[in-house]
């Protein structure tokens, strides 16, 4: 049923900016006002969605030790595990957002059990979802190739790298194909799991379904219905310098339907889960440094309580402290 | 008369696979799977809210009129106080790499124990009242409302979670159903909603100093038992002090090592080293308890809890505090003491008397491991030690969860182990370290009415110390946790008759060589030591 | 063929649905998790579970005494005794057991004349079921006698406390 909704929605999305463009030519609508909409939406959305998170403090230093702490010179301390420093804490971020550390740590477990299949489903999530985030990212990245008059090495290198295979014409990305393998498996493994597709919501299957549209029209542009790439830049240039204008030619539906939907990921993304991307980057467990002793953590909304003082304590026990030998305050 | 099922219906009653979704699994109290609820003396000593009679399994459990605005003002409190809080409901994926990490899943088999769906249970709420698709989507996008099921099925089940961060060590965001079951424990306090085992204790600890309830005298009494059998095992009379003024060092354990075996053994443990270095340190009856039920309560009574710690070092006039062996104790003293109740200006670097060490690591809260401060000791060849003493036991050691994700005391422990035992062998490596498998009633949860719960959630570690006292004949499961050691030996009874469990300082006073002390025949235990079993019979 | 022949060639489906049924106790999405893996430490109760009726069916095959397959039968009951469900829920796993051979091979038993031995076979699980209703109950004195030892040793030095102040005031 969410899988359906979720489904249907992205289909509607898509055949709603393909029809608008190709029976309504809507073109201005779609090329221009969606996008602007969208990436303002995202941008104020995302930069409200960390103030919001950063308006909240973090009142205690409660990383998750996952190795030796730092304590006598002796004792080899786990650096990257268990961080006691800024160093320590940066290392073991990059190792967390670039290389999903964490979702690793399943993978030791699977090595030293030997190849059973059975057992190698958390090593696949690792690996389906590294693939997915790194193949997304320097496929934007290419993208830049259209936002710039001229094209910076870095691009044409990425490019050249990620065509290396030297197959079909236009030039197979392997990213290309990365990413459809990747969320296709991502969500067939959502389906597929009885456990996974218990706990799974429509925000888990929508932005799968979102990325999957995004990918198969981008895929359909580039390699099977050509679209006027030449216009598309123009289009894109002259969005990117706010002096937006429709080109000349016709780009093809197809290219705005790929847009539009680009445009809901980016509108849909502060509202959904999305976020995880910046909010990683925030998380107490994984971004403080397990120094709490050496160094005083301070909280803000820290506030006086009531206590038991030892005076009370004297006054409810005195006989008895006495009768016991202890040393009493009052006698 | 009715028709019986037959064997294949039966071994599906109850069990029908879920095709309803979770929210419409409606949470079913079984017993033997909850503790009693809190009684209103504790909750009143502790000046809490709604105290009253209320068992968990009535339907009526006495709710205060305006329940559900108290409770959400008080997620939207929290909220604005915990950044992790706030944070841990937006960024979930439901990627599942947590699911079958949890203990108490992996031995109830109920998948709401998984800790994505734990927490989903707070978030469902969350998204339902605090954010614009969950009001105009609802359930589509996992929202729902607050009704009293909904807080019901977070009290079973906030209540099912030990605090113990092993899902958070395996979650791509590090993600922490510690820190949600924390934080959803405090707003069902907010209703009177928490256990006996917990409130009861965290109310003594309150008026009396911990949490059994110890009257001062009692310590005293108490303590003269152990100081008895130290005598009978080793000759030596030991006279330890109590609050006293101007002693260099006030020492904190958990209560529970002074009141029931085996943690009484570890009390000796610490006496008897202490004496041998000739210490000048002082117990209080005052701050006599190291843990803190109020931790497993709310964030301001552990704090309150807590601050007796401080307050006595500073009446009492000591240089610096150690801190005996004790797993949430550990995470409270490391990772927040400092934060709620310093700076401890008053009290200086910790420094070992003995071998001159500074603990640069503890500069700021000025306290110290017990581990630490005897690892240094060994380091430094200050201690005269027989380990063949204990050659009876062949050791594993089972890392507590609080002390190895919470803080990442790992190898001191393991060092002071190794230079007191000869037969040491480490359980299976995805059951230790910060991998360790949770003894299932952490977190307050160590009652006896509660008692099948533990032994299932008990039992992923169980299973590991099943493997190594198959495979090297293990005996003793060694720990740094006071409640380790009042839950693993009926959770060994139960899985694995035959092993013992015992403190690491035991461990250490078996095998420390006394100045002046008789031929030890026995060890801690009142056991023969291997070779003397002929001239106990004898004598 | 005789009868121990036939069940060795069918030995590792019935074992898989043998295995299937001790799972179809729990939810679907849980026993997708003790299915999967077969991870000795991460997954203890379906891989004691696995060991347990694989064992428990070699022993039958062997023919070995009742006590030798206890250990077996003790991996799957013990956690069962504690997991709330009734003893004969917990335990109907094992006449399950009759049922999957009498489906698996009873034609050939037929074809063959090899009846009396497949009653005598399925009498021995029969025996085997008495067995594992001796070692549940003995799962629940166990938790039982576990929390009333607990309550003893709570209040062990409190007795012994009370004792002395008691002799103090004599």
């Amino acid at each position: 049923m969410k899988v359906l909704v979720s489904f249907f929605a992205v289909l509607v999305l898509a055949l709603v900016a393909y029809a608008g463009v190709e029976a309504a030519n809507l073109q201005y609508l779609f090329g221009v006002i969606i996008p602007y909409a969208a990436f303002v939406t995202f941008l104020a959305g995302v930069v409200f969605r960390i103030l919001k998170w950063g308006s909240s403090p973090v009142p205690f230093r409660i990383p998750t030790t996952c190795g030796q702490q730092k304590t006598l010179p002796w004792i080899k301390s786990s650096k990257l595990e268990n961080p006691s420093g800024l160093l320590g804490v940066i290392a073991r971020m990059a190792l967390e957002v670039l290389f999903f550390r964490s979702l690793f740590r399943n993978l030791r477990t699977q090595l030293s059990d030997g190849p059973r299949l059975a057992y190698g489903e958390a090593k696949w999530l690792w690996l389906a979802g590294l693939a997915f985030h790194w193949s997304f990212l320097i496929i934007l990245l290419r993208h830049l190739r259209f936002f710039m008059e001229k094209v910076p090495l870095p691009i044409t290198m990425i490019e050249a790298l990620d065509s290396f295979l030297q197959l079909g014409a236009p030039l197979l990305y392997m990213t290309d194909v990365v990413l459809l393998l990747a969320v296709t498996y991502l969500f067939i493994r959502r389906v597929g799991i009885p456990q996974l597709r218990y706990i799974s919501l429509i925000n888990d299957y929508f932005p799968l379904f979102l990325i999957l549209g995004i990918a198969v029209t981008g895929v359909l542009m580039r390699y099977f219905f050509k679209v006027d790439v030449v216009g598309a830049k123009m289009l894109a240039m002259s969005l990117i310098s706010l002096k937006p204008a429709l080109p000349e030619v016709q780009i093809g539906a197809l290219f705005y339907t790929h847009l539009f939907l680009l445009s809901v990921l980016f509108a849909y993304f502060p509202f959904s889960k999305l976020t995880h991307m910046a909010g990683v980057f925030l998380s107490p467990t994984r971004n403080m440094a397990n120094n709490s002793r050496a160094k005083r953590h301070v909280n803000p909304w820290n506030y006086p309580v009531h206590v038991h003082t030892y005076q009370e304590y004297e006054d409810d026990f005195r006989e008895k402290m006495k009768g016991a030998g202890l040393p009493v305050e009052k006698e | 008369m009715a028709k019986l099922p037959n064997p294949e219906e039966l071994s599906k009653i109850d069990y029908a696979p879920p095709s309803k979704g979770w929210m419409d699994t409606p949470t079913e109290f079984k017993p033997g799977m909850f503790c009693h609820g809190s009684k209103p003396k504790s909750l009143e000593t502790l000046e809490f809210p709604n105290p009253r009679e209320w068992r968990p399994a009535d339907v009526d459990w006495k709710l205060p009129e305006n329940w559900k605005q108290i409770l959400l003002e008080g997620i939207a409190d929290r909220l604005k106080k915990y950044r992790s809080f706030r944070l841990f409901m937006d960024i979930c994926v439901r990627c599942g790499a947590c699911a079958d990490k949890c203990h108490f899943f992996i031995g109830t088999g109920d998948p709401k124990n998984m800790p994505v769906l734990r927490a989903e249970l707070i978030r469902s709420v969350y998204r339902k009242e605090f954010t614009i698709a969950g009001k105009i989507f609802g359930k589509m996008a996992g929202a729902r409302e607050l009704t009293v099921d909904v807080l019901k099925e977070w009290w079973y089940y906030f209540f099912q979670c030990t605090e113990c961060r092993r899902c958070s060590v395996f979650c791509p965001y590090g993600i922490d159903q510690a820190e949600i079951t924390i934080i959803g424990r405090e707003l069902l306090n907010l209703l009177g909603l928490n256990i006996e085992w917990i409130a009861g204790p965290a109310a003594n600890c309150y008026m009396k100093g911990n949490h059994l309830g110890l009257e001062p005298h009692t310590i005293v009494g108490n303590l003269e038992y152990i100081l008895d059998d130290i005598e009978t095992v080793t000759g030596k009379k030991i006279k330890p002090t109590f609050n006293r003024k101007g002693a260099e060092i006030l020492f904190v354990t958990p209560s529970g090592d002074l009141f029931a075996d085996p943690g009484t053994y570890t009390a000796m443990g610490y006496l008897m080293l202490f004496e041998e270095l000739g210490l000048d340190y002082t117990w209080s009856t005052y701050a006599s308890e190291g843990g803190n039920f109020g931790f497993f309560t709310t964030n301001e009574l552990a704090k309150r809890l807590n601050s007796k710690i401080y307050a006595e070092a500073k009446r009492l006039g000591v240089k610096y505090i150690i801190g005996g062996e004790c797993g949430h104790m550990w995470r409270v003293i490391h990772q927040y003491m400092d934060t709620w109740n310093g700076p401890a200006d008053f009290l200086e670097v910790p420094k070992s008397p003995i071998t001159g060490t500074v603990f640069e690591n503890a500069k700021a809260s000025k306290m110290i491991h017990i581990a630490e401060f005897t690892a240094d000791l060994m380091k430094n060849g200050k201690l005269k030690l027989d380990p063949s003493r204990n050659d009876h036991l062949k050791v594993t050691w089972h890392d507590s969860c609080n002390t190895a994700r919470g803080m990442g005391i790992l190898e001191e422990p393991r060092y002071v182990l190794k230079n007191v035992v000869n037969h040491f062998h480490e359980m299976p490596e995805d059951t230790i370290r910060e991998k360790t498998f949770c003894c299932g009633s952490g977190s307050g949860l160590n009652a006896s009415e509660d008692m099948d719960l533990r032994m299932k959630g008990g039992f992923p570690r169980a299973n590991a110390v099943k493997f190594v006292h198959d495979h090297y004949g293990v005996n003793m499961l060694a720990n740094i946790c006071a409640i380790d050691r009042a839950s693993l030996p009926p959770l060994m009874d139960y899985w694995v008759p035959g092993v013992k469990v015992a403190g690491l300082h035991e461990l250490v006073a078996n095998a420390l060589i006394m100045k002046g002390e008789k031929e030890r025949t026995t060890d801690l235990r009142g056991e023969p030591l291997p070779g003397k079993e002929q001239k106990e019979e004898s004598a | 063929m005789d009868l121990n022949a036939l069940l060795k060639e069918k030995q590792p489906a019935i074992v898989e649905k043998w295995f299937e049924t001790v799972l179809a106790a729990y939810p679907e999405n849980t026993a997708n998790i003790y299915r999967k893996s077969e991870a000795q430490f991460t997954n203890p109760l379906g891989y004691n579970a696995r060991q347990g009726v694989e064992g428990l069916f070699d022993a039958l095959l062997k023919g070995v005494m009742l006590e030798e397959a206890s250990g077996f039968l003790d991996n799957i009951v013990r956690i069962r005794a504690i997991q709330e469900f009734p003893p004969s829920q917990a335990l109907s796993f094992i006449y399950e057991l009759k049922k999957i051979v009498r489906a698996e091979i009873g034609k050939a038993v037929a074809e063959q004349g090899l009846t009396e031995d497949l009653d005598s076979f399925l009498s021995t699980i029969d025996d085997l079921a008495l067995f594992a209703f001796d070692l549940y109950m003995g799962c629940r004195e166990k938790l039982f006698e576990i929390k009333v030892n607990e309550m003893k040793n709570s209040t062990f030095r409190l007795i012994q406390q009370a004792n002395r102040v008691g002799g103090k005031q004599e």
